[in-house]
C-alpha cells in the first residue's frame, strides 16, 4: 500500500468538502474492496476520507411505506433489521448473503452501490426494486445510476448518503456464487411492483442491468415456469474461467425462477 | 504519522503509525500480538479475524486508524489470566478442531461471534457461518463439531 | 497408561499454545536489528533479461541493499533425485540460481532482492527498479510441451524433455493385450493444484558476527534437509556453521519440503549486510512460487479376459516439471506413481512410460499424496469404465481382481512388494457404512426433487513410510531416507524426545509422547517432544510421504529399547539381581519371584547421581539415539465411497455422504488419525470438484493467482465424513503402523468423480474432467443431452 493522508469527518458535508479540497482523495466506506485494492497498489489516492465517523450516514428507517437505508449501514445491520425484513424481506436476504460474516460486519450498502462491482449483490436490489440513490447533491433514479464496470453516475465529490427502496408487492433474490470468490456469477432480483415487473441481473454483465426478456415473461405470468421459459441471449455477457456467457445466460433464467419462487 | 489509541484485550494502547498501517500490522508489529495471522491478501482466508467492538472483522482489511477509539479483542484476550480457556477454545481442543494451528485464532474468533449472534446453531448454519475462514488441515469436520459444542458451552456458561 | 498410551484419543499437547495465540510461526519471530526483504519477480512467463537498473532503488529511503543475478556468486538450488531415461542417459538437470541471470522462466521468477528497514520501504524501492525484458513466447501446456515448434525452456532439454522413462515388462503387457477379450481405454488429465498451506512461506536469515555462524529460520517440513542442501550445494557453509530452525509451521502438504531460493537468498544476503533479514510471502507470491502439485496427462489401457480378470495394463503419462527441477520433482511421476499402478489388483503384466517435460510454469513437486493420487485416479477411473463397458458390477469387478488376503507378501510387476493388506474387509465395511445397497431408493427420492444422485467407489493402495535408503538410492535418490530419534531421560525422570521428523499439524508432540508414555510407563505430562531445530536434533529427514510414525516413530521405539536395556542393567544393580531376572512393566522394574522393585524415576536419578552404580560396566547418564532405516515401504489401503447430488439446472454438485475405511496399520491416536483422514479427503474432494491451477496458454500468466479464482474448499462445500479403520499390521517395523497423512487425498478423488459420472450417466454423460465444477457439469449435461437427442 502507498501511504496517504487520512481524514475521518463527522458529517457527510464535511466529507464532501474534504473531497473537494483534495483532488486525488478517495472515499472509504467499509473498505472491503478499496483496502484490498490499495494493498495490491492498484490505486494511489493522496488522501482517504473515511465515512465511518459520519453519524448522519447510518441508520435504517421506514419512509413512505418503503425503506431508507443510510449509506454507511453495514450488510449485517440490513440483514438483521426487523424493519427491512418486514418491509422487503428479499433485501434482508440479499444483504445476509453478501460475502462472509466478517465482510457483512464492515461492508456497507453505500460502498457497494458506489463501487458497481460486476459481481456485487446490492446493485441488483437497487435496480430491481427501482430504488432512489440519494447523494449530498441530488437524488438519482436506479435506472440512471449504473453506467458500467465500476462506473456510476456519481460525480467527483459526490457521496451517497442513503438509498430509498420503495416497497414492492413481492420480491425475491437468488444468486449462483462464484465457487472461489463467492461473488455472484449471476444474481437475479425479481420484483412485482405497482408499475409492473422489474428484473435486475448482477454478475452476468459489466454491471447490473434489467432483463427485458424476463420482465416481459414475468409480466405475463409472475411464475417460476415463466422465468425458466424465458430465453436469455448470451451476447455481451461476461465470460471467464468460472462461467461462459452461455452458462451465465442459462443461469439468469434459472436464478430468476428461483427468485420468483422465493418471492412467494 | 498518526497517533492511534484503542483498547486491546481490555488494555488501553496507543502508538504512532503510518495511515497505511493495517489493524493486523498494528496488532502484530506494534503490540507484539502475533496470534492474529495473515494468510492472504484478498480478505478471504480469515486467519486475521479479530473482534472490533464485539463483531468479527478481518483485521487485514481494516486500517489501524479506522479502529481508533475502538475495543479490539484478539485470540490472546480470550483465556483467563490463570490459563483457563474460553469455552470455544476448550471445545476446539476437545474436538480436535485444529491441526497446524495457523487458521485457528481467526476460526475461534469467528466462531465466538457466530455463537453470540445465533441461538442454537445448526450444522448448516455453522458451515455457512464459517464461510469467511479457510482451513487446509481439518476438512472442517471437527471444527464444525467444536463450534457446536463451544456454542452450547457458551450458552450454558451464560445461564450460570 | 490406557488413557494416554497407544490406542487412546489423547487430547493434543500442542493445542494450548495454538488456541491462545502463542504459537511461534516464522513471521512471529523478530531478530534484533532485523531488516525486511521484498523480492522483485518476473511479470513474464518467458523473457530475456536485457538490463536491470537498480540505481534509483539503491538510494531509496530505508534501502540497505539491492541484489540481482549479476551479484549472485554462489551455487544453484539442487535437485535431490536423478532419474535415467529409457536409453540410460541421465535426466536433463538445468541450473537453478536463486536470482535469474539472463532469462526468466515463469511468472514469479526471482529477479531482484531488495532489503530495507521495513517491508513497505523495500516494496516501495522495488518499484524504482527498471528491468528491460525481451519477451518470448512461452509454453505452459503439459500435453504440447514436447511437440515440435513450441517454445523451448532449456537449450539442453530437446523438445522440453527432462527424461523419458519406463517401468515394467512391455513384451508381457503387449502379449496380455493380444489375448484380451476386452480392452478399455481412457485419456485423463490429473490437473495442476496449488498446495495453499494456510501459512505463507517465510524465512529469516541471521548472521552472528561474533562466531560467523548462520541461522535460517524457515517454514520447512525438514530443516536438516534444508541445512544439507543449502549448506553443501548452494552457499557452501559447513553444517557446523549453519543452524536451520523450523518452529511452528502452518501446514505443509508437501509444499514446504523443498529447498526454495528465498531461503538461500536471505541467508546469503544476511551474511553480506551482517544483519538479519526477514522475508514473508504474500499469498499472491505463494500462488506463483510454492511448488505446485500433480499436472499429468495420461493415456491408459486395461486388458481383461472374458470373465473380467485383468490381464494387462499399459500407461503412458506426460508429467509437467515446470521451469526448474524442484527437490523431489523427478521421483514423483516415476517411483511414487508408476510403481503404484498395480494398485490393489493382481494385474500380472504392467508397462508404463513417463515423459517429464519442462514448461514456463512454477516447478511441480510432491503435494499431499505425490504420485499415488495420480496412480489411483487413473486406475479407478479405468476400472470403473471397464465395469460399465463389460457390464460387470463395479464392485464385483474390483473384488474379482483384488490381491487375495492370503497372498502377502505380494510382489507386483512394477517393483514393489506389499507386506500386508486386506482389501476385502475395507471394501465390505465401506459398502455397509455407506449403505451402498440403498442407493436406488435415495436416487429415486432425489429425482422427485429434480436432483441427480450418484454413488462412486475407489479401492486404493499407496506406498508410504519412505523409505529404505538402499532401495531409493538405487532408484536415484541422492540421500538416505532413514529417521532419527533420541530420548533424553532427565535426572528426575522426565523425558525429552528428539525427533528428526517435523510436525506442522500432524500432532507429533502428542502421538510420540503417547509412544514413550506407553513404552516407559511414565505420565504423558512428563514427556516433551522436540523437533524442528538442527542444533537440538542429531539429524533428520523430516516429514513427508506419511513417514513420521512408521519411520520416525520406529526410531523412537528403537531408542526407547536402548533406554530400557540400559535402565534394566542399572535397576539390576540397585536390586542386586541378575539382569535376566529383571522385568520392566508399567514404569517399574521388578525382580521375578521377589518383592523388590525400583521405579523408572529412581533408576533415572541413579543414572545421573551414580553413587551406587555399576560404574565399571556402564557409563552414567540415560540418553540414547537411534537411526531407523525401514526395510520396505508401508502399504496403507482401503475403500472410499462418495455420494453426490447434482442440481442439473445449475450443475452444482454437492457431496452428501463420504465414507472412508482405511487400513493404516496400528493406530496410536484414533482422534488424530481421523483428523488426518478428514483433511486428506477434503483435499481430494477439492481436487475432484473445486481446485485447478490455470495458466493462460498464450501469455503464460497465472489465471488462478488468488482465492478470488482458485477455489479452496470451505466449510459449506463439505459434508460430515464417515471414517473408520481396519488394521492389518505392517510386518517390518516395530509399531505395525503404516501411515495416514495422505490416504485421504489418495483414495478420494476417483470416488467423487465416479459418483458424479454415476449421477450423470442417465443423461448420456460418459466423461468429465477434474475439477467437476458447476460450469463443467452443466456443459457435460448439455452435451450429453444433445448426444442422446441425436441418438
Amino acid at each position: 500500500m502507498y501511504d496517504f493522508g487520512y481524514h475521518r469527518p463527522d458529517t457527510a458535508a464535511d466529507a464532501a468538502s474534504l473531497l473537494t479540497k483534495n483532488g486525488e482523495a478517495k472515499v472509504v466506506a467499509g473498505g472491503m474492496t478499496l483496502i484490498p485494492t490499495l494493498k495490491q497498489r492498484l490505486a494511489q489516492p493522496s488522501d482517504l476520507v473515511d465515512l465511518g465517523g459520519a453519524a448522519d450516514l447510518k441508520g435504517i428507517k421506514i419512509e413512505g411505506g418503503g425503506i431508507t437505508i443510510g449509506a454507511m449501514t453495514t450488510h449485517a445491520e440490513v440483514a438483521r433489521s426487523g424493519d427491512v425484513q418486514k418491509t422487503i424481506l428479499a433485501l434482508a436476504v440479499l444483504a445476509g448473503g453478501i460475502g462472509d460474516p466478517q465482510v457483512r460486519n464492515r461492508g456497507t450498502i453505500g460502498g457497494s452501490v458506489a463501487n458497481s462491482d460486476p459481481g456485487a449483490d446490492y446493485p441488483a436490489a437497487v435496480l430491481g426494486l427501482g430504488a432512489k440513490i440519494r447523494t449530498n447533491k441530488r437524488e438519482i433514479a436506479a435506472d440512471n445510476f449504473f453506467k458500467g464496470m465500476f462506473e456510476t453516475a456519481l460525480q467527483d465529490g459526490e457521496i451517497i448518503t442513503a438509498i430509498h427502496f420503495p416497497k414492492p408487492e413481492k420480491a425475491g433474490y437468488c444468486k449462483h456464487p462464484n465457487p472461489a470468490s463467492r461473488y455472484a456469477i449471476v444474481g437475479v432480483l425479481v420484483a412485482k411492483t405497482a408499475s409492473g415487473v422489474r428484473v435486475a441481473v448482477t454478475g452476468a454483465g459489466p454491471c447490473a442491468f434489467r432483463s427485458k426478456e424476463l420482465e416481459v415473461a414475468l409480466g405475463g405470468s409472475f411464475s417460476a415456469d415463466a422465468a425458466k421459459g424465458a430465453k436469455i441471449k448470451s451476447d455481451g455477457l461476461n465470460n471467464d474461467l468460472h462461467a461462459t456467457a452461455a452458462y451465465r445466460a442459462h443461469l439468469v433464467s434459472v436464478m430468476a425462477a428461483r427468485a420468483v419462487a422465493a418471492a412467494g | 504519522m498518526l497517533t492511534v489509541s484503542m483498547t486491546v484485550n481490555g488494555i488501553a494502547v496507543s502508538a504512532d503509525v503510518e495511515a497505511r498501517t493495517l489493524l493486523v500490522q498494528f496488532l502484530r508489529e506494534k503490540l507484539g500480538l502475533t496470534g492474529t495471522h495473515i494468510g492472504c491478501d484478498t480478505s478471504q482466508c480469515g486467519a486475521c479475524v479479530v473482534h472490533l467492538n464485539g463483531k468479527s472483522v478481518k483485521s487485514c482489511t481494516t486500517l489501524a486508524v479506522q479502529a481508533n477509539g475502538a475495543a479490539v479483542t484478539t485470540i490472546e484476550g480470550l483465556a483467563a489470566a490463570d490459563g483457563t480457556l474460553h469455552p470455544m477454545q476448550e471445545a476446539f481442543r476437545d474436538n480436535h478442531g485444529l491441526q497446524c494451528g495457523f487458521c485457528t485464532p481467526g476460526m475461534v474468533m469467528s466462531a465466538i461471534d457466530l455463537a453470540q449472534s445465533h441461538a442454537d446453531l445448526s450444522e448448516a448454519e455453522i458451515r455457512e457461518g464459517l464461510e469467511g475462514n479457510m482451513c487446509r488441515c481439518t476438512g472442517y469436520h471437527n471444527i464444525v463439531k467444536a463450534v457446536k459444542a463451544g456454542a452450547q458451552a457458551m450458552t450454558a456458561a451464560m445461564r450460570r | 497408561m490406557a488413557d494416554s498410551g497407544i490406542g487412546a484419543s489423547v487430547k493434543r499437547k500442542e493445542d494450548f499454545r495454538f488456541l491462545t495465540g502463542r504459537g511461534t510461526y516464522i513471521d512471529d519471530i523478530n531478530r534484533p536489528g532485523q531488516t525486511c526483504a521484498y523480492i522483485l519477480r518476473s511479470p513474464h512467463a518467458h523473457a530475456d533479461i536485457v538490463k536491470i537498473d537498480v540505481a534509483k532503488a539503491k538510494v531509496a529511503p530505508g534501502v540497505i541493499t539491492v541484489l540481482t543475478g549479476a551479484d549472485y556468486d554462489k551455487g544453484g538450488v539442487p535437485c535431490g533425485w536423478q532419474i535415467h531415461s529409457k536409453d540410460g542417459s541421465p535426466m536433463i538437470e538445468p541450473p537453478h540460481f536463486p536470482l535469474c541471470k539472463d532469462k526468466v522462466r515463469h511468472v514469479g521468477d526471482q529477479v531482484a532482492l531488495i532489503v530495507a528497514e521495513t517491508y513497505a520501504l523495500a516494496k516501495d524501492a522495488a518499484e524504482l527498479i527498471d528491468v528491460t525484458y525481451k519477451e518470448q513466447k512461452p509454453i505452459v501446456s503439459t500435453g504440447d510441451a514436447d511437440k515440435p515448434g513450441v517454445a523451448q525452456v532449456w537449450a539442453a532439454a530437446k523438445n522440453n524433455t527432462c527424461y523419458d522413462w519406463h517401468i515394467g515388462d512391455k513384451a508381457a503387457a503387449d502379449a496380455a493385450f493380444g489375448k484380451a477379450a476386452h480392452v478399455t481405454k481412457i485419456d485423463l488429465v490429473n490437473q495442476r493444484l496449488i498446495p495453499n498451506a494456510m501459512e505463507p512461506r517465510a524465512a529469516i536469515g541471521d548472521f552472528d558476527r561474533a562466531t560467523g555462524d548462520y541461522t535460517l529460520y524457515t517454514t520447512s517440513q525438514n530443516p536438516h534437509v534444508i541445512r544439507l542442501l543449502m549448506g553443501a550445494f548452494v552457499l557452501q557453509i559447513p553444517e557446523s556453521k549453519l543452524r536451520v530452525v523450523a518452529p511452528d509451521v502452518g501446514g505443509g502438504f508437501g509444499s514446504k519440503i523443498f529447498h526454495y531460493s528465498e531461503e538461500a537468498l536471505v541467508t546469503w544476503a544476511a551474511g553480506k549486510i551482517q544483519r538479519p533479514i526477514k522475508w514473508t510471502a504474500e499469498r499472491s507470491e505463494s500462488f506463483m512460487t510454492d511448488a505446485h502439485g500433480r499436472d499429468h496427462v495420461s493415456h491408459a489401457e486395461l486388458a481383461l479376459d472374458k470373465d473380467g480378470k485383468f490381464l494387462g495394463l499399459r500407461v503412458s503419462t506426460k508429467a509437467n516439471m515446470g521451469a526448474y527441477l524442484s527437490t523431489f520433482a523427478p521421483c514423483v511421476p516415476t517411483y511414487l506413481y508408476a510403481t503404484l499402478l498395480a494398485g490393489v489388483y493382481t494385474t500380472p503384466a504392467i508397462y508404463a512410460e513417463v515423459k517429464a517435460v519442462f514448461t514456463h510454469t512454477v516447478p511441480v513437486d510432491a503435494y499431499r499424496g505425490a504420485g499415488r493420487p495420480e496412480a489411483t485416479y487413473l486406475l479407478e477411473r479405468l476400472v470403473e469404465k471397464a465395469a460399465r463397458e463389460t457390464g460387470i458390477d463395479r464392485v464385483e469387478l474390483r473384488r474379482k481382481n483384488f490381491i487375495p488376503t492370503n497372498a502377502f507378501p505380494y510382489q507386483t510387476p512394477v517393483a514393489l512388494q506389499y507386506d500386508s493388506g486386506d482389501y476385502f474387509s475395507t471394501l465390505d465395511m465401506a459398502l455397509k457404512a455407506s449403505d451402498w445397497a440403498g442407493i436406488e431408493t435415495r436416487r429415486a427420492e432425489a429425482k422427485k426433487h429434480g436432483k441427480l444422485r450418484g454413488i462412486g467407489i475407489s479401492t486404493y493402495l499407496e506406498a508410504c513410510g519412505i523409505a529404505p535408503s538402499a532401495v531409493v538410492g538405487s532408484l536415484g535418490a541422492r540421500a538416505g531416507l532413514y529417521e532419527t530419534g533420541s530420548i533424553r531421560v532427565h535426572p528426575t525422570g522426565s523425558v525429552t524426545v528428539f525427533t528428526g521428523t517435523h510436525s506442522h499439524g500432524q500432532g507429533h508432540e502428542t502421538t510420540f509422547a503417547q509412544l514413550v508414555s506407553d513404552g516407559l510407563g511414565i505420565p504423558i505430562e512428563s514427556i516433551e517432544v522436540s523437533h524442528g531445530d538442527t542444533n537440538k536434533i542429531p539429524f533428520g529427514m523430516g516429514t513427508y510421504g506419511s513417514r513420521s510414525l512408521a519411520v520416525g516413530g520406529s526410531a523412537i521405539v528403537k531408542a526407547m529399547d536402548k533406554i530400557v536395556k540400559k535402565a534394566t542393567r542399572i535397576a539390576a544393580h540397585l536390586m542386586e539381581a541378575s539382569v535376566a531376572d529383571v522385568e520392566f512393566k508399567n514404569g517399574t522394574f521388578t525382580v521375578a519371584g521377589t518383592d523388590k522393585s525400583k521405579t523408572f524415576g529412581e533408576v533415572a536419578l541413579t543414572a545421573y547421581v551414580p553413587h551406587n552404580y555399576p560404574i565399571t560396566e556402564l557409563e552414567p547418564g540415560l540418553e540414547e539415539t537411534a537411526f531407523y532405516d525401514p526395510l520396505n515401504f508401508t502399504y496403507p489401503g482401503g475403500c472410499h465411497i462418495c455420494e453426490v447430488e447434482i442440481d442439473p439446472d445449475t450443475g452444482v454438485t454437492k457431496v452428501v455422504n463420504f465414507t472412508a475405511v482405511d487400513d493404516v496399520g496400528r493406530v496410536i491416536n484414533p482422534m488424530i488419525v481421523e483428523g488426518q483422514v478428514h483433511g486428506g479427503v477434503t483435499q481430494g474432494i477439492g481436487q475432484a470438484l473445486l481446485e485447478a491451477c490455470a495458466y493462460d496458454k498464450d501469455s503464460g500468466q497465472l489465471l488462478t493467482g488468488s482465492y478470488m479464482d482458485y477455489t479452496m474448499p470451505r466449510a459449506d462445500d463439505l459434508p460430515n465424513f464417515k471414517v473408520a479403520t481396519h488394521a492389518t499390521m505392517c510386518t517390518h517395523n516395530p509399531l505395525g503402523s503404516k501411515g495416514v497423512g495422505e490416504v485421504g487425498a489418495i483414495g478420494s478423488p476417483p470416488a467423487v468423480i465416479n459418483a458424479v459420472l454415476d449421477a450423470l450417466a442417465p443423461l448420456g454423460v460418459q466423461d468429465i474432467s477434474m475439477p467437476a465444477t458447476p460450469l463443467k457439469v452443466w456443459q457435460a449435461i448439455q452435451a450429453g443431452s444433445g448426444r442422446m437427442a441425436a441418438e
